[in-house]
């Protein structure tokens, strides 16, 4: 059953993903990418990450793809469904990309993983929230910082000149 | 249980994907489109190796909530310039913004 659900899944991704990088509608790509996101979520959930599946509809759906719509609509020229969507170099970008992916799968597959067959605790929430004010404080503050700077240079590059 | 290399190739396709669509298209919004579909990638293969290699240890889910993080950061400082390029210039379209090209 498990494999089944990949592959739908992984189908619905890479599908929404293509639709995103071609359509020739912008906001139709927002939404395609909102569909992408949403696949991730549920490859997060067969991978046993419930609270990260969560955290990507949450921030990546609620957030950054509003976000993304909200500057395509500000963004709007009247030129738009006119003008073409790639620019002159498309044709060695998709030989670019066919050729990383091929290489990357060739790595992926060939590499002897260290797999271990084991189970997901059933603390493992917890255990990130400890883990967030134990080892790994330094970063999670630093993350806050990021953020906050990120909240007050959007604003003000944003904003109306008087 | 579906193999690990089945996330791993998984992964390779949508950042590829990404990365076309980051190199390709004319529009600055559809690059930071690409630009998250590659982001989403990684964050796949870090959790897919959590999973399979590390599970007692939360560092793979850690490492991917922080780049969810700095992606949103980053996703709104980006479309921030944009939106202050195009109140200027009135335009997006990469080819166009090139005031500092040598």
């Amino acid at each position: 059953m498990q494999p089944v659900i990949f592959g739908i899944l992984a189908l619905v991704t890479l599908g929404a993903a293509v639709m995103v990088v071609t359509t020739r509608n912008l906001l139709h790509a927002a939404l395609w990418l909102i569909l992408a996101f949403l696949g991730i979520a549920g490859i997060f959930i067969l991978l046993h990450a419930e609270f990260l599946a969560v955290t990507q509809v949450l921030i990546y759906v609620g957030a950054i793809s509003t976000l993304i719509i909200f500057a395509i609509m500000l963004t709007r020229n009247l030129m738009d469904p006119r003008q073409p969507r790639f620019n002159s170099q498309w044709g060695l970008v998709a030989g670019f990309a066919a050729l990383l992916f091929v290489a990357l799968a060739a790595i992926a597959t060939r590499v002897a993983w260290p797999v271990a067959a084991a189970d997901v605790p059933a603390d493992a929430i917890s255990r990130l929230g400890a883990d967030f004010v134990g080892p790994y404080v330094v970063p999670f503050e630093v993350a806050s910082v990021l953020l906050v700077v990120a909240m007050i240079g959007a604003i003000i590059i944003a904003r109306e000149r008087e | 249980m579906v193999p690990l290399t089945a996330y791993l190739v998984l992964a390779a396709a949508l950042f590829c994907i990404g990365a076309f669509g980051a190199l390709a298209r004319k529009n600055a919004v559809a690059v930071l489109m690409g630009i998250e579909l590659m982001l989403n990638a990684i964050n796949i293969n870090l959790v897919a190796f959590w999973r399979y290699t590390a599970v007692s240890q939360m560092a793979g889910q850690l490492f991917a909530i922080f780049v969810i993080t700095v992606a949103a950061a980053e996703a709104a400082v980006g479309l921030a310039l944009f939106i202050a390029i195009y109140r200027q210039r009135q335009t997006v379209n990469v080819e166009e913004i090139d005031t500092m090209k040598g």
